[in-house]
Order: C-alpha cells, then structure tokens, then sequence
C-alpha cells in the first residue's frame, strides 16, 4: 500500500494548519478559537468568546486557502486540512482597511477617555492603523443615554461592535439593548431610555471594546495603569465569584472579574463589582471606640481590648457570639476558639434563620455551581434566584436555552429569564405542603407531620425530576429562612432521594459553609441565633453585623441587645450600634484583609487584601488574637496568618433530624420575607450606586390585588400594618404575581425592620 | 481533392437572440393593457389544469427547471433548479420548509417585478404554488416592498381569489397538496431585498443580513429550510413546465437561456419595460423597444445595465454586447436585473456617481464594519468632488476606499455600494479629475463650448 497519512485523530477533531502550524481543532469550531488556543493573534472587535458570533467588526479576516475572499475567522469553520495565513499581505490589508474603517468615525479621544490605556481598540490599532488619519471630514457625533447609575455611555465612541447588544440579549436574558436607526447612523441604545435593568450590566463594560460603555463610578477617577491588582472574591453571596480589586494608594476604585469557569466565568454581578463604593462610607470606624455614659470616645486599642476583655470575661458563659455569615473561616475559627476559652457554647451565624428544629447548616451543592448550565431538570424552592445569586441564575439562563425544565414553588411568581415549565405560587405557610405535594407524586415518604396538598402541575414536576439526565431542587432564601425549613429541608430531602435528584440549598450567606466547618455553631447545650434573642442574654458578642439589618427579626434583636452588654467587632459605627454597644472595635472588611472563604461548591478561596485598613481598624483575625491573648486562652498562639491557618481544623457539621411545630392558623396576610438584592450587608447598604440603582425598590408592601382591593389599597397608597408587636407605614404596589393572602415586604430597611419575619399581617389604609 | 469530400458536420445554428415573437413571451399582460383580476388571468392561461402540472411530481418539476437552465432573476443569476435541489426531501426533525418570494423590488433602475405584481400577480401565485410544491415546502411568504402600495393591494387581493377558487390553500388544485401564501409588505429598506436581511425582517426582526453559513435552504425563515427567490424567477416556472424545457432553452445563448423582462430607463426616447430574449444585442434591444437613444447612437455616453449595483459600461463597449450574465460579465460588468439605466452625453458622470452613492449610504444597514463606515465615507469625498473641495489625492483615496470595502463584508451590499463607484472611476477617470481641478464640470463646459472635444481638436 502506498503511504497514507495515518489518521490518528478523533472523530470529532480536524486538522488544520494556521501560519504553517499544525493544529487539531473540534468540529464545527471556528478559525479563531483553534489560532486563540494556540497562541497566534488574531486581531477582533466582535468576537467574544461568551458571546454568539456576530462578524460584524471584519477585523479578524484571514486568508483561507482555496477561498476567494479573505474570511473571517471568528466566523469560519474548522474544516480537514484546511490552511489558515493571518500574515499574508491579502489578509493584513484587509484587517489595516477595516482598522481604517473603525477609526474615521471613532473619536480618538483617548487621553479623556476612562478606556485609555485598557482599549482594545487602542491596542490593535498600535498595530494595525496609520499614523496619520487619510479622513477629513466631520466625525459622526452620537447622543448618549442615561443607562442608570452603574452604565456610564460615551456613545460617539462605539464602533457597532454589538457584543453589549448580544451580552444582554444572550447572557443577561433581557434583551435592553439594541441597535438603532441603520448605515452609519445605526447607534446602540435602549430605545426606551430606560436605565438597565439587569443585575449583570456591568459586564457590558468589560465586553465594551472602546470606551462607549464605563463604570460609572469609576469614572474619570483613576487610569488602568496606576491601578494595583488584588485577587479576591465576592462576598454577598455564596458564589464568591472570583474577581480583581483595583486599588489606587489602597483606596479600592474599582472591581473587575477574575476568570474561573467554575464560579464565575468571566461574569461578576453589579453587586459584587460595585459593592467597593460602601467601604469608605461616612460611619466607617476608624478607631476604637468606647461608651463614656451616653457619649463615645476614641480609645486606645489597649483601653479598648482591656475593656471587651472584660466584658467579655464577665459575662463568661453566658455570652451570645453572633457573626455575620460572611465572615472568613479564620475570623471563625478564632471566634470559636474565644468562645470556648470563655466557657459558652451560644455561638452562632445564622442570623435570617427562624427555624433551628433539625440544627440544619450550610452545605456544598450537590450539583456543582458550574454543572447547573447541564442541569436538565430544576425544582426551585422559595428561591428568588436572579436576586439572590445573580450568576448562578445565569447558569440556569443558560441551562433553559439548552431546553432545561425548571420549575417553581415559590410565594411569588419571581421573574426569570428563562422559561418556567411549571410553578406554584402559594402564600409561605403553604410551601411545605406544596413540595410535599411532589415529593409524594415522586413516590417519596414524606417525614411525618408534613401535609402534602396537591396541585396540578405538581405530577409534572416529579416526573422531570424522575426523568434522568441532571434533576436539582434548589433551596433558596425563602426555604431556608422559613419558619417551617425544616419541613422543607426533609421533604426536599426525601424528594431528591425518591427522585434521584440532587439537592442544592443555597448557603444563606458568603461563608455559612465555611463558618459551618470551622466550629461557629452552637456548641453542647449551646442557643442558636434565634433563642439567644428572643430571650435576652446579659451579653453579646456581634462581629460585623448591623443588628437592626442583619437578623431575621430586627425589632426584636433590639430589644434584647439594648439590656445586654455588647462587645461589638465592627467596620461601621452606626447610630444604630452605638446605642447599644459598649465598645465598638473597628475591623477590616474582606477586600482590606487576607482571609479565606468556602463558596457553595465547598471550595476555599482565599483573598489577597486590595485596599489599606481604614485608621486604625486592624483585620479581625489580628483583633481576635490580641484579645484571646490578653485573656490568656488558648488557641491564641500563633504570630502570624500562616500560623493560624496552620492551626485550622475544619470539620463539617452533623444536621439533626427534628422538625417545627406545625404553624398555627392566625388571622390576616402572611409576610413574605426576602432581602433586597443591594441591601443585603452592611457594605451594600452603604453603596451609593446600587442603592440608586432601580432594583433597589425601596421599603414597601406587595399585595395581591384581590388583597388589595377587599382593603380598599391602591398602586402608591400608604398602608399601616401591624403584626401585634411592631407596627410599619409603607408604600403599596399592587402586583398579581404576589400570592393571595401574602405581604410581600423585603427586609434590611429601616422602615421594614419592626416587622417580624414570618408575622400574620393586619393591613389597613393609612 | 479527396479529403475535402469528407462532410463536416453542420455548425450548430447560431442562438435565437431575439427578436421576441409575441406567441413566446411569458408575460402577455406586462403592460396592463388588460385586467389582472383573475377571471382575465384564466383566460390568458394562468392556472390552466395546474393540478396537471403538480402531478409532474416533485422531481420531476425540479429537473424540468434544471434541464431550462433558468437562471435567477433577481440579479445574481444562480441556476434556479439547483436552488430548489437544496432543499431537504423530507423533514427529518419535524421543522416545515418554506419558499419566500422576494418582491422588495428596490435597486435603482429596476422595476420588472412591480410590473408583474399589479398586471400578471396570477403567473406569481400559481409559480408559487408550483415552486413551493417542488421544494415540498408548506408556505410561501411574498416580501413586497413597502413603497408598492397599490401593488400590494393587488396583490392581496389576488391571493384572495386564488384561495377563493381553491387554487391554493388546503387541497391546492385539487391536487390534496395543502399550501398556503402570505403576504408582508416591507417598510422600505433595499438591504431587506438580501435574502437573509429579508428573512429577518420576516421574522420581525431588523433587516440585517446573517452570516451563512448556515444557508437558508439548512436553516431559513424561523430557522427552517427557506428558498428566496425573485418574483420573475417564480413566475416563469408555469410557462416552463406548459410549454417545456426546450422551449425556454431556444432563447439566449447557452448558460443565459429563456426570456428577460428588459427594463430600460434613461436617455432613451422611449423608456420601457419589455420582454425579450436573453442575449438580445443592446443595440437592438433600444432600437426595437425604445426608439432609440436620445440624440442618436453617437450621443450614447454609457450604460449601467442591470441596476445601479453593477458597474458602468461606456458607449463603446456596449453598443454590440449580448444583454446576458456572461456577456456583461465580459464586459466587468453584469446583467442584474436587466435594469438598463441609460445615460447619453449630457450626463453629468460625477454628479451621476455622487447622487448613487448616497442612496448606498443612505441605505447601508449598518451591521458590518467597511459598509457602514464606507459607504459614508465614499459619499463624502464624491461630495467634496461636486462642491469643488476636493483634491486629486481624494480621488485616489475614493478609489481605494472603495476596494477596501468589497469582498469584505458579510452580505454583497458591500460590493453592490462599491462597484458602480469603481466602475465610474474605472472608465471616467479624467472627468473627475477635470472636476477636481477645474472646480466645474466637464458637460458643464462642452455644453458652453468652453472645452473642446477630441474631434474638434483634431
């Protein structure tokens, strides 16, 4: 036989041969992916790789043997043994003519444009433009739009790339923006002048090529190259996505996503990219500070440590140790550990929880974050999932374009932007009963007490999750925070056993599985968060918590830390804490220090600090030290951050198997409680930019309108409910999506706060 | 001498390049001259027996086209048969096939397909039929440009008394095909005359053009199987398969057979639009049809022959070129949609080239990078030519815009923008050099007696 070449490749695989590089590239891909893996440049507006495949810049064309024209490689497919040349004179013409093209209508007003020094049209213009403009004529000028408060637009200088058009309508689901009007007058736009809704729109800056689209609260503050880079995570919710914080003279300017296709992607929410804006905020304690009578007065750390010391030795064991669930595993462990010096086994995290019956923590997803988008089948459960893991949504946005079912139960009829194949939309007290209802259409034994009432779609929903492939129920903040969770948990629970479905509950909080592992959990006969407040303690420990925000019921926090002494650890001095602290010990906040976070894949992911501690604020972790040091206990032996790692020893909790009392029946509307995408911590409340920003709805009470009208309440009345212990005015929308008998009130508000969590509501006109 | 007893074989006869005999034209109503209503189409032999013709059987419909070597009229002039042999057999996942028929008739010049909408619509309606049975597809989808407003009135109303006599809809013919027609009208916008801008706009979406691949004929309107074909190319096919491939292949020269609708505008004295054969030489195809041109054939400056698209051809070359794609080709240029634009000598070339390339600015929609920016750009330097602004090195500097934009863009809107401007350049050179220099226009001057002509100075 003559020579053939041996065919060793797989099936799915090509050869080709770029700038006389052998290369093997997956069918059906295109030129430039195969050139970008291999590391030959390609020049490139539109192409993204995230993005569908727009070629509509033509700055990438080649030369493709046997092709009469040059051919764009981001839109070209790999075909056996073709030839790629990027270098031939026909295609690097052709790539200089259309850089000519892109730069006569494109301002070049880099050195007052904020994409300076990080444009992409800058760079390869280096490269591929002339030094001197052959056009004349007058520029095209382009009005600009007001995209809200995060979207900062410079119109004139887009060059019609479309890859925000196509980040928005494909990645984000929303579809705000498009492109209008045609020829060189086509200008990318909302059309409706509205500001962008979408948790996600930061990213359209990154997309951005040119500076068309900024950050606007960057702007005009620093340029990318006096800019440090800091590794660090997001911290508002589980996912802790991965990202850079920029920092000028420690002063955090801006964030921008870190690469890492198994949290983020290359995506980061405008929660966590524009979160920084609330580390400087006017309240920010600076010093140590003690109670003088009624005033406040700076201390030394030394007064101050001596004073927590003792406070805190007072009251030994019968002190409450509160921590936001966001704090890192190494502030955690070192609060266990002073927990367990001073001899009280109350320690806690689970600040929203109301119900504790089966001592439920955090856990690691079952189905990974990143094999969501594989997910075939989805069961989401009290979960307001777009709000409450902006990307995790995302995953599931992409998930139902591949044609995924995903299925709801929930109290409101919650937007996605995927297509929901069946729901249940029920007032809270009814949730259990209704994933009862398909846990018992899947063959599951349901746990004793739980009433399965049955609706329409609930066989439907069994069955998906029957079916095969990748089934998920997911828990989110509604579940998890229910006054009957447990009910949820062990139905979902046994569901995903008879169904075959794995179970993902959403970790209420950045780290509640890492402070779950490393010990900040109510030890031996030790009180959970809830029953440390609601039957007062004589002392408190609160580490970075605002406690009329922070706890599920806030009023009722309050109440009981205003009789207590309280040891509090925080990064902001609020009015609020200095009415009932004793002593407030200023603390760094993640993006200041090193620290370590579990994300809900259980994965620890550590920080590096970005922005300089504030004063004399010092990270928790060297704070706990110096306390437990002084108190002589021990754990407290380290003299460095390696050394308290060294000592960690995290270990998972064992959840128990009770169950709640079943609720009683009461009179009037159930609360439907939910935090506020950009009000759920301390640093986001103090965020100007998110707080302008329109999701941010502002304290109010969503009826359903047959509930509204039999109160006689219309759209934008003032309403007076009241829940036997607290009383609240608020604001009425009217919105048919609410469950019937429910009161959808979102927390972390100041006006919201009397409300209990899961309050039987009477509603009348104010 | 012996050899010379040996017969050589007859050369073949030379091709039938017209003139057109009545009994053979297609289009017996183009001129209006009688109802387009459908009892009067009837009687011209539109849906005559089409039952009859359905029963050809698919295939076999698509190789009678094949074997007439029709070739798309909507400029292009890709072999119809071959087409329509793109589409799948059978739907494999369920999805439909669709024809759509496109009659956004838009290029500057060309005006066939207005014609054939408001006298013949019945030889569009039974071809879509047909068409749409031969390529198994369930609907047709007529895209009628916007500005046709009494034309889409007609047409309308035809599709109405085609469903009315049961030609089309459920059961078409009787031949228990079910078929349906619909028809959109545009909003005015030459891009959606491109095949996948007007599947777009279809869809409801802006006309913009996609890339291919995928092609319609994989995945079209609403991601189904699609064909677009022009009005004319559709409503030939009935009379193709009455009176037979043969018959269409006596017309034109080989590979530019059948018959044309002409469409002559400009310096003529008497403009028209006119059936004849493929290959009719120019000459003849005026003289015949248009009385000439004005002023005589030695007044003839140059002609643009199918549509403002394609380049320019001057007097010369013309005069005796066969009217068919491979002849103009020949010529750099090409037969289009055999819209014939006219000029003779009072025609002003750089005004001429500066109004077309603003309606190719004006048009662009924007999508791609070298259309959007260039054909802007091309408009105005041309404009600082007419103003009197510009330099030769902007002339230079034209030229060269215009080849940075073709061959570059995603749909052929970029060559279409950029060959007549090319094609001016091309063979015109020195009056836009005149212009730039001289800050006045060459016609200008010759009709003042300020320049002399070659002639004269010799």
């Amino acid at each position: 036989m003559s020579a053939q070449p041996t065919n060793t490749t797989a099936p799915d695989v090509v050869n080709i041969e770029i700038d006389g590089k052998a290369l093997q590239a997956p069918k059906g891909s295109m030129i430039i992916q195969a050139a970008d893996k291999a590391g030959i440049a390609i020049p490139r507006f539109c192409y993204h790789e995230k993005l569908p495949i727009a070629a509509n810049c033509r700055m990438c064309l080649v030369d493709v043997e046997k092709m009469p024209k040059p051919a764009p490689a981001c839109a070209t497919p790999v075909m056996e043994g073709m030839k790629v040349t990027t270098q031939t004179k026909r295609a690097l013409d052709a790539q200089r003519n259309v850089m000519e093209f892109l730069l006569i209508n494109h301002p070049l007003d880099c050195p007052i444009c904020d994409q300076g020094g990080e444009c992409e049209l800058q760079d390869v213009s280096m490269g591929y433009g002339r030094s001197v403009s052959r056009y004349v004529d007058r520029k095209r000028v382009v009005p600009d739009e007001d995209l809200g408060s995060l979207v900062a637009t410079d119109m004139t200088r887009c060059i019609q790339c479309t890859r925000c058009i196509r980040f928005t309508a494909d990645v984000a689901g929303t579809f705000e923006l498009g492109g209008m009007n045609r020829g060189e007058r086509l200008q990318i736009g909302t059309y409706d002048g509205k500001p962008l809704m979408t948790e996600l729109s930061g990213n359209v800056i990154d997309v951005c090529p040119v500076g068309a689209l900024t950050n606007k609260v960057f702007r005009f503050r620093a340029r990318a190259w006096e800019l440090v880079a800091r590794e660090s995570v997001g911290y508002h919710d589980a996912l802790g996505s991965n990202l850079f914080l920029h920092a000028r003279r420690g002063e955090v300017l801006r964030t921008v996503p870190r690469d890492n296709e198994a949290v983020n992607e290359c995506w980061l929410s405008d929660r966590d990219r524009y979160s920084h804006q609330g580390l400087l905020a006017a309240d920010r304690a600076t010093r140590p500070l003690v109670r003088d009578g009624d005033a406040w007065r700076e201390a030394s750390w030394d007064e101050a440590l001596a004073l927590a010391g003792k406070l805190l030795k007072d009251a030994g064991e019968s002190l409450g140790v509160l921590a936001h669930p966001a704090t890192s595993n190494e502030e955690g462990a070192l609060l266990a550990a002073l927990a367990k010096g001073l001899g009280t086994g109350h320690v806690d995290h689970r600040l929203r929880a109301t119900d504790f019956a089966d001592a439920a923590f955090a856990e690691p997803f079952e189905l990974p974050a990143a094999e969501l988008e594989n997910a075939d089948a989805v069961l989401l459960v009290g979960c307001n999932l777009r709000h409450e893991v902006p990307l995790l949504h995302q995953r599931l946005h992409k998930a139902g374009k591949r044609g995924a079912k995903v299925f709801a139960i929930n109290p409101v009829d919650f937007d996605f932007t995927f297509p929901v194949a069946g729901k249940r939309v029920v007032a809270p007290s009814l949730l259990p009963g209704a994933l009862a209802a398909v846990a018992q259409a899947a063959g599951a034994t349901l746990p004793g007490g739980v009433p399965a009432e049955a609706f329409e779609a609930a066989q439907a929903m069994a069955e998906a999750l029957k079916k095969g492939g990748q089934a998920v129920i997911v828990l989110g903040e509604m579940a998890e925070n229910h006054p009957q969770a447990s009910w949820l948990r062990a139905t979902a629970r046994a569901l995903a056993t008879a169904s075959g479905a794995r179970l993902n509950r959403i970790p209420q909080g950045a780290n509640a599985v890492g402070l779950a592992r490393h010990g900040l959990r109510p030890q031996g006969q030790g009180k959970d968060a809830g029953a440390m407040l609601a039957q007062p303690m004589p002392a408190y420990l609160l580490y970075g918590i605002e406690p009329q925000y922070d706890f599920a019921h806030g009023a009722q926090a309050l109440r009981a830390l205003a009789g207590a002494k309280v040891v509090a650890f925080a990064a902001y001095a609020s009015e609020e804490l200095k009415k009932l602290a004793q002593v407030i010990l200023p603390i760094g906040l993640l993006p200041e220090t090193e620290a370590t976070l579990t994300n809900l894949d259980g994965t620890d992911q550590s920080t590096q600090a970005g922005a300089k501690l504030p004063g004399d604020a010092r990270a928790g972790w060297r704070v706990l030290r110096a306390l437990g040091g002084q108190l002589s206990l021990p754990g407290f032996t380290f003299t460095d951050l390696a050394g308290l790692r060294a000592g960690l020893q995290p270990q998972a909790p064992v959840a128990g198997t009770g169950l709640a009392a079943a609720p009683t029946s009461e009179p009037g509307l159930e609360r439907i409680d939910s935090t506020p995408i950009y009000r759920g911590d301390a640093v986001l409340r103090r965020s100007a930019a998110l707080n302008a920003h329109p999701l941010t709805v502002g304290a109010r009470l969503v009826l359903h309108p047959e509930d509204a009208l039999a109160r006689g309440l219309s759209e934008g009345a003032m309403a007076k409910l009241g829940d036997g212990h607290g009383n609240a005015v608020l604001p009425v929308a009217i919105s048919a999506r609410v469950a019937k008998g429910a009161a959808w009130i979102e927390n972390s508000y100041e006006a919201t706060a009397p409300i209990a969590p899961a309050a039987r509501l009477a509603v009348v006109g104010a | 001498m012996a050899d010379d007893t040996a017969i050589a074989a007859p050369p073949p006869p030379p091709p039938f390049v017209g003139p057109l005999e009545d009994r053979d034209r297609i289009f017996t109503n183009v001129h209006g001259f009688q109802d387009w209503a459908i009892d009067a189409a009837m009687k011209r032999g539109d849906w005559d027996n089409t039952k009859d013709l359905l029963s050809l059987g698919q295939d076999a419909i698509i190789d009678i086209i094949k074997a007439s070597n029709l070739r798309g009229r909507g400029g292009a002039g890709f072999p119809t048969g071959m087409k329509w042999s793109f589409m799948p057999k059978e739907s494999k996942d369920g999805r439909p096939s669709f024809l759509v028929i496109n009659a956004d008739e838009s290029e500057p010049g060309s005006c066939k397909d207005r014609e054939i909408v408001r006298h013949d619509p019945h030889k569009l309606i039974e071809g879509a039929l047909i068409a749409g049975f031969a390529m198994r597809a369930r609907a047709a989808y007529i895209y009628i440009r916007g500005e046709f407003i009494y034309e889409a009135k007609v047409l309308f109303a035809a599709v109405e008394q085609a469903y009315a006599k049961g030609f089309i809809g459920k059961n078409a013919c009787g031949s228990g095909y079910d078929f349906d027609v619909f028809v959109h009208r545009g909003a005015g916008a030459y891009i959606c005359g491109e095949e996948t801008a007007q599947i777009e706009s279809l869809e409801g979406k802006k006309g913009q053009p996609r890339l291919k691949p995928p092609f319609p004929a994989g995945a079209g309107l609403y991601g189904c199987p699609t064909t677009v074909n022009n009005v004319e190319s559709i409503a030939v096919t009935p009379t193709i398969l009455r009176r037979g491939a043969a018959w269409f292949n006596r017309f034109g020269r080989e590979g530019n057979r059948g018959t044309k609708l002409f469409q002559i505008s400009g310096h003529v004295n008497k403009p028209c639009v006119v059936e004849e054969s493929m290959s009719i030489p120019f000459r003849e195809l005026i003289d015949r049809h248009c009385g000439g041109i004005r002023g005589g054939w030695d007044n003839l400056l140059a002609v643009i022959p199918g549509g403002s698209s394609v380049p320019l051809v001057p007097a010369r070359e013309i005069m005796d070129a066969p009217m068919d794609f491979d002849g103009l080709k020949a010529l750099g240029s090409g037969l289009g949609t055999a819209a014939v634009i006219v000029m003779d000598k009072s025609t002003d070339i750089v005004r001429a080239i500066s109004r077309l390339s603003y309606f190719y600015k004006h048009e662009s929609c924007g999508q791609c990078t070298p259309c959007r920016e260039g054909t802007g750009w091309m408009y105005r330097m041309l404009t600082r030519i007419v103003e009197g602004k510009a330099t030769l090195d902007d002339l230079h500097m034209l030229k060269g815009a215009a080849g940075q934009i073709e061959g570059h863009t995603i749909c052929a809107f970029g060559e279409a923008a950029a060959w007549p401007v090319q094609g001016f350049l091309r063979h015109f050179w020195s009056e836009f050099e005149y212009a730039i220099v001289n800050k006045r226009f060459y016609v200008d001057d010759l009709a003042k007696g300020q320049v002399a002509t070659t002639e004269q100075a010799a």
